[in-house]
């Protein structure tokens, strides 16, 4: 550290520019524009539609959040990345949130130094196989060939599974999940094993969803969520808050069509101080009084992104299962907005 | 009458640093060293405020721990429990085995393409040029994904032998193409000398080295009849007898046996299965680095004055020896040193492996490990570490041979 007052300027300058990444708030601000990191495509979670607009249910928290924090749901710089650049994305700020169903980990939290900000879908690892094998449960897949998207907790969790089942396996690594479909369809592997809503998302883009089937088997518990860099709480309170608005939107009965009408003041204080008619709860994170109005009008409150992205009137059908509101017997339950 | 004084002792200004040439391009060269250790200083120090800032440090203490990931490919013994750097291991080992494999090919295709494209048959030559320009201007990740796209597509699946209206089987009862990759069945001894299989294999490489030791000397005997005779006596079967012998013998006595693939649950179990991506990566590797090389052998033919040639047909050798005894030998010192490139590039290229799920090193180390236990920097300087190495041992190696084939000078 000797040398440090000849060049001290330098040191200067590295800091100076650490320093900066730690506003991300400002930085979005300033930018006008939300980078958000989503998958390179996952029909329902995070896709481009024909006119190649990003959409699906990862892709509406990156909306809700831009909405908040700019006004806009539009303003977003979608990002695609694998399970293997996700995380460099995010720690070298090329991206500023991450909304990719990546699970929250212990060591992705505390030795990775990101923050999940909660959880958006609670999901589970499952297997899918063609129908014409026969098999009917995990159990039976010893000596199968598997393909597995390489560098996720999906990985360690197969790895995990079999020996403790004491059952072999060859795994295929694979990069996305085009590739997965891809080789798996070709059969040059027997099972595909990943997230069970993705096994669903991937099964519904199939020409006949109907010959493959998913195993009963979800051999792990997969919360997955949005997720910021350590160490900036206010935009990690900003990303939070924007995903809260959406589920305490639903328990409160705002939805996109009443919401209008509801930001005028209802009976309720709770909505009152959501929407920004009463309090200052925009003003603590640094944003407009309508932030959440903002964040619910651009794509629903949570229980209408989910119908619309993977809900079951979609092809990909997925019941709301653990991600119902907790009055419904779910687990999905927002701290109060006070 | 003036006296002669010596001139005036040149004075060192610090002007002639810059104006005398003596100085100048010193002084240029210690600007740019002193430039590039302030940038490299400047991009060191800021890296290590920026990790400190993010609360993060520079440790292999990863290396120790569980990996916690399966291989699919695997040399050495290796599961999920294994630590990181035994996975590392295994990704190095799967590299250097591509790599060794594909310079072998690469070599051989290249030296038929190279010697076929300069053939005087039309249509020989034009093929031979098709297959060059086609491959070298193409980029190797693109043939690795259609090798390996066509692998997958065009050979059946293991449940196409399954049944009794199977639409596919195997080959002899032998082999099975599929598209999970070739299975041949593995030999084994069934009353080896050693409880270990690679001792036993020793046994046979003894062998094997006993048989080339005796065949030199009877080579050396044939040659010095030759020089006393006139005429080389024919070794070619005590040739086959020499070689075939004792490495038989041993087999015989070791109880060789042969493990067949069988179709059993999923897939082929028993015997050696190569893997459909070590296939595609081995053969893409293999014909585009080929098309190098077979530019290269066609230089070095080219090199070759004609008269050579000439003189040699001229002494009533027929084309097939003229190439092999006079022209290649000369034409290897033009051919090695960017030969030595071209293993260089093929050791580097096999680094696209992920492209296809071959596990090298750059897929276990640099890809699960890295993303696994998020030590990116760590992960990198050691990658670079072993390319590093692996390509100054490859340039050594073959800089020693090159010393032996180049035109000695006297």
């Amino acid at each position: 550290m000797k040398n440090k007052v000849i060049l001290g300027a330098l040191t200067v300058a590295g800091l100076a520019a650490g320093a900066a990444a730690a506003g991300t708030l400002d930085d979005v601000k300033a930018r006008g524009k939300l980078n958000c990191g989503v998958t390179t495509g996952l029909v329902g979670f995070a896709a481009p539609n024909a006119n190649g607009e990003w959409e699906g249910f990862d892709v509406a928290v990156c909306r809700a959040v831009a909405a908040a924090v700019l006004g806009d749901s539009t303003a977003v710089e979608f990002v695609p990345t694998t399970g293997k650049t996700r995380f460099t994305a995010l720690a070298s700020g090329e991206i500023d949130m991450l909304a990719r169903n990546t699970t929250w980990t212990f060591s992705r939290d505390v030795d990775l130094k990101f923050e999940f900000v909660g959880v958006n879908y609670y999901d589970g690892q499952g297997f899918m196989v063609p129908k014409e094998l026969g098999v009917s449960s995990a159990k039976e897949l010893d000596g199968a060939t598997v393909c597995i998207q390489t560098g996720t907790t999906t990985e360690l969790n197969l790895a995990d599974f079999f020996r403790s089942n004491n059952i072999s396996y060859e795994p295929v690594p694979i990069e996305t999940n085009a590739e997965a479909q891809q080789q798996y369809l070709a059969g040059a592997c027997d099972v595909y094993t990943t997230d069970a809503s993705g096994l669903a998302a991937t099964r519904a883009t199939f020409d006949d969803p109907s010959a493959h089937v998913l195993l009963p088997e979800i051999i792990s518990k997969e919360p997955l969520g949005p997720l910021v860099r350590h160490g900036d709480h206010e935009w990690g309170d900003v990303v939070r808050w924007s995903l809260m608005a959406l589920i305490a939107a639903e328990e409160l009965g705002v939805t996109s069509a009443n919401i209008g009408e509801m930001a005028a003041g209802t009976e309720n204080p709770e909505i009152n101080r959501l929407l920004g008619a009463e309090g200052t709860l925009g003003e603590m994170l640094g944003l407009s009084a309508d932030w959440a109005k903002n964040a619910i009008a651009a794509g629903g409150n949570y229980g209408e992104v989910f119908a619309k992205n993977i809900g079951e009137d979609t092809p990909i059908g997925l019941a709301r299962g653990l991600n119902a509101q907790w009055t419904e017997g779910g687990l999905l339950y927002a701290p109060p907005f006070r | 009458m003036s006296t002669l004084t010596d001139p005036p002792k040149a004075q060192f200004q610090l002007s002639m640093l810059v104006n005398d040439t003596r100085y100048r391009s010193l002084t240029f060269q210690a600007i740019a060293a002193l430039v590039l250790a302030l940038a490299i200083w400047y991009l060191g120090n800021n890296l290590i405020q920026n990790l400190r800032a993010a609360g993060l440090n520079i440790s292999y203490g990863f290396l120790g721990d569980p990996s916690g990931y399966d291989i699919n490919q695997r040399l050495i013994e290796y599961d999920s429990q294994s630590s990181h750097a035994r996975a590392a291991v295994v990704g190095i080992l799967n590299t250097l085995l591509v790599a060794f494999l594909s310079c072998i090919t690469a070599t051989v295709f290249g030296v038929i393409a190279g010697v076929l494209r300069l053939s005087n048959n039309w249509l020989v030559s034009k093929l031979m040029a098709v297959y060059v320009e086609i491959f070298r201007n193409i980029p190797v990740l693109i043939w690795i994904i259609i090798i390996f796209t066509i692998m997958t597509a065009v050979m059946p699946g293991p449940r196409e032998f399954r049944g009794d209206d199977a639409t596919s089987s195997m080959v002899f009862d032998l082999f099975a193409f599929t598209n999970r990759g070739v299975y041949i069945p593995m030999p084994w001894f069934e009353s080896g000398l050693f409880a270990s299989t690679t001792m036993n294999w020793l046994v046979v490489l003894a062998a094997l080295a006993l048989s080339f030791f005796v065949m030199r000397k009877v080579e050396t005997n044939a040659t010095k009849t030759q020089e006393e005779t006139g005429v080389r006596p024919n070794t070619t079967w005590i040739g086959l007898g020499v070689w075939l012998v004792p490495v038989l013998l041993v087999l015989f006595l070791m109880g060789l046996s042969w493990e067949v693939p069988e179709l059993k649950g999923f897939n082929f179990t028993g015997g050696i299965k190569i893997g459909g991506p070590l296939i595609a990566l081995w053969f893409a590797l293999s014909i585009y680095t080929g098309a190098f090389i077979a530019e290269n052998v066609r230089a070095g033919i080219q090199a070759i004055n004609k008269g050579q040639t000439e003189a040699a047909a001229a002494l009533g050798l027929r084309p097939g020896r003229i190439m092999n005894l006079v022209v290649l030998p000369q034409a290897l010192r033009v051919i090695i040193p960017p030969l030595i490139s071209n293993f260089l590039n093929i050791t580097k290229n096999s680094s696209l492996a992920i492209a296809v799920g071959y596990a090298d090193i750059t897929a276990t180390l640099g890809g699960i490990t890295l993303n696994q236990t998020g030590r990116a920097i760590e992960c990198v300087l050691l990658l670079m570490l072993f390319y590093l190495t692996a390509s100054l041992l490859i340039s050594m190696v073959m800089n020693v041979y090159n010393a032996s084939v180049k035109l000695k000078e006297r």
